[in-house]
């Protein structure tokens, strides 16, 4: 079927979302192509995060669609996103601090198996196999993060770039589609944010999956993206090759204009 | 590996041991410390290991110790098919209260709970239900002999088969809580924003973790009426919920293992407090669980668990 190959794979058409009198989206589109690393940008409070919990579920859009695989979102429940191939992490990292990493990431393999309480209680062979099967994954996973040393480590006792680590594996291990990332290198040191751009694009010639990275920090955005769209409150100024975004005078008005230094490049 | 043949020895010695040298009333304590230990189970699944707090799980330990009390004195079934009947009901109502239980939080779950423990002697008192229940006076049963011809009187015989109950009990919920559902369990509590995006379906995990968590409770119900063999709406006050949700605590919330640590405290601080003060028993209980929230904060389980690797290490060099 060909025309399913000329589709996005994720497509955003006119997504409004106001809290209050907040316009937080004011009617933002923009693609994303299979395989593709694309890039979103913008000052803090332009709405990424916004778009972000748009796209999996935890926000509701008002108005336009969001289309995964050419169909709509906008009543997926939230426990089937993983399921039709979105995986995520968040902006101030949310791992399930008691449990060991090991366990954290297993998390993120919960929809790729079926048994169910009486399955389990009775550990079935069936329990087995799909254990063996996730323990697998988790292997490679914990050797391509560099994960391994810590696999028993509770994740909230651990720094917070290794943390970053461990959510990326979470959702790596579900087997996504569409890895969205929000602002992977905050609170990550230069060389940290050198190792991150090479993961990402480790990530996707190891799994083929698109990315779509919402980052402050340009540096690391313009590095790695094919594509960059470039928000300001709740709209999109600029959208293109990384060269032609930085270009963008609105987008250098944006940003000049921001006055955290680490904005500009 | 290890572990489970520890576990192994660990069970047969407590099979083993009391049936053969402790008298009717200790081997009853004994009975009754397995029982409790299935009970704290039930909350520690639900309270410890998916984080929904319940102030009233007395009325599934109660709604257990009824239908086993009413099926055997109204219909004559053996007290052993009592339990997976009575296991069922309670699985159901479990589901039922865990339903309204997904849109309450933390504390307002904690107080919807305390009000179904609250509710629930009175309900057994009712005229309506007193042709089953007995009403006030409650219902007296016929404690069971030992099968098989069995050389074993019958407080042996109940302590026996309550523990045989318990280990089949423990094991299915070793099972079910260290596997994909345990984890998604676990997921839930720590933070449910992220364990839904990570395709738990949280209403569905809620409820079913309830009825499981009120299934063991209620089951511990059934083999508490059976050793006691007598049923009364004011064996099951409020005062048993906290009770459980004391042993809960002092065991370690989390911990399967500290389950048992918390039943032999409910069964036998209030005894220890009796003989340090005929007075005040209850400022001496208090006392006691004061300072031992003091001196293993994480609860008995964890305490234990501390203690346990300390071991295995010096095991190891
Ligand atoms: N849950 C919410 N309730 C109210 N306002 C919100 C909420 N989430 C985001 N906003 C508002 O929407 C705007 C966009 O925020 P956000 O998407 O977090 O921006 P970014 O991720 O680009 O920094 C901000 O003005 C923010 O205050
Ligand atoms: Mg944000």
């Amino acid at each position: 079927m060909p025309p399913v190959d000329d589709q996005p794979l994720l497509r955003i058409t006119g997504v409004k979302m106001r809290f209050g009198g907040v316009v937080a989206l004011g009617g933002v589109s923009f693609d994303v192509a299979r395989g593709q690393i694309r890039g979103l940008i913008g000052p803090n409070g332009s709405g990424k995060t916004t778009l972000f919990n748009c796209i999996s579920g935890i926000y509701r859009f008002m108005e336009g669609d969001i289309l995964f695989e050419g169909k709509s979102l906008a009543n997926v429940p939230r426990h089937e996103m993983a399921n039709i191939g979105l995986g995520r992490t968040f902006q101030n990292v949310a791992l399930f601090r008691p449990l060991s990493v090991r366990d954290n990431i297993l998390v993120g393999a919960h929809h790729l198996a079926k048994s169910g309480f009486i399955a389990n209680a009775l550990r079935l062979p069936s329990v087995r196999r799909e254990d063996a099967a996730a323990q697998k994954r988790l292997d490679d996973l914990l050797d391509l993060l560099d994960l391994r040393g810590v696999a028993e480590t509770p994740a909230g006792a651990l720094p917070f770039g290794t943390q970053k680590r461990v959510e990326l594996a979470r959702a790596l291990i579900g087997d996504p589609k569409l890895l969205l990332l929000d602002e992977p290198a905050a609170g990550l040191n230069h060389s940290e944010v050198d190792d991150l751009a090479v993961m990402i694009e480790r990530v996707r010639s190891h799994f083929g999956c698109s990315v779509l990275l919402v980052e402050h920090h340009m540096n690391l955005v313009m590095r790695v993206s094919d594509k960059v769209a470039a928000l300001e409150f709740g709209l999109k100024i600029a959208d293109g090759t990384p060269d032609e975004v930085r270009a963008e005078p609105e987008v250098i008005r944006a940003y000049l204009g921001e006055p955290d230094p680490e904005l500009k490049h | 590996m290890r572990t489970s043949w520890l576990i192994a020895v660990f069970v047969v010695l407590l099979a083993v041991v009391p049936t053969a040298r402790f008298s009717g009333y200790h081997l009853f304590q004994m009975t009754m410390v397995v029982v409790y230990a299935v009970a704290i189970l039930g909350l520690a699944i639900l309270t410890g290991i998916n984080g929904q707090i319940s102030l009233g799980h007395g009325a599934f330990y109660a709604i257990g110790a009824y239908t086993t009390a009413i099926l055997m004195n109204s219909w004559d079934v053996p007290y052993w098919l009592t339990l997976p009947i009575s296991a069922l009901v309670c699985a159901g109502v479990g589901f039922l209260v865990g339903l309204p239980a997904l849109r309450l939080g933390g504390l307002y779950l904690a107080l919807t709970t305390f009000a179904l423990a609250v509710a629930i002697p009175q309900i057994l008192k009712h005229k309506l239900f007193e042709d089953w229940t007995g009403g006030v006076q409650g219902l007296v049963i016929d404690k069971p002999d030992a099968p098989f011809g069995l050389p074993l009187n019958t407080d042996q015989w109940l302590y026996l088969f309550t523990l045989g109950v318990a280990v089949v009990l423990y094991i299915f919920a070793i099972n079910l809580t260290s596997g994909r559902i345990g984890r998604a369990m676990r997921a839930v509590r720590d933070h449910a924003v992220a364990a839904e995006a990570m395709g738990i379906n949280l209403a569905m995990l809620k409820t079913r973790t309830f009825a499981v968590s009120a299934m063991y409770t209620g089951v511990a119900g059934s083999l508490g009426a059976i050793a006691v063999a007598f049923v009364a709406p004011d064996s099951f006050s409020v005062f048993l919920s906290i009770t459980f949700f004391v042993g809960l605590v002092a065991g370690g919330a989390a911990s399967i293992g500290g389950t048992i640590v918390g039943a032999v405290f409910i069964e036998f601080v209030p005894n220890l407090a009796d003989k340090v003060s005929k007075a005040a028993p209850g400022a001496v209980y208090g006392v006691i669980l004061i300072a031992m929230m003091f001196l293993m904060p994480q609860g008995a389980g964890g305490f234990l668990h501390g203690l346990w690797r300390r071991v295995v290490r010096l095991g190891g060099k």
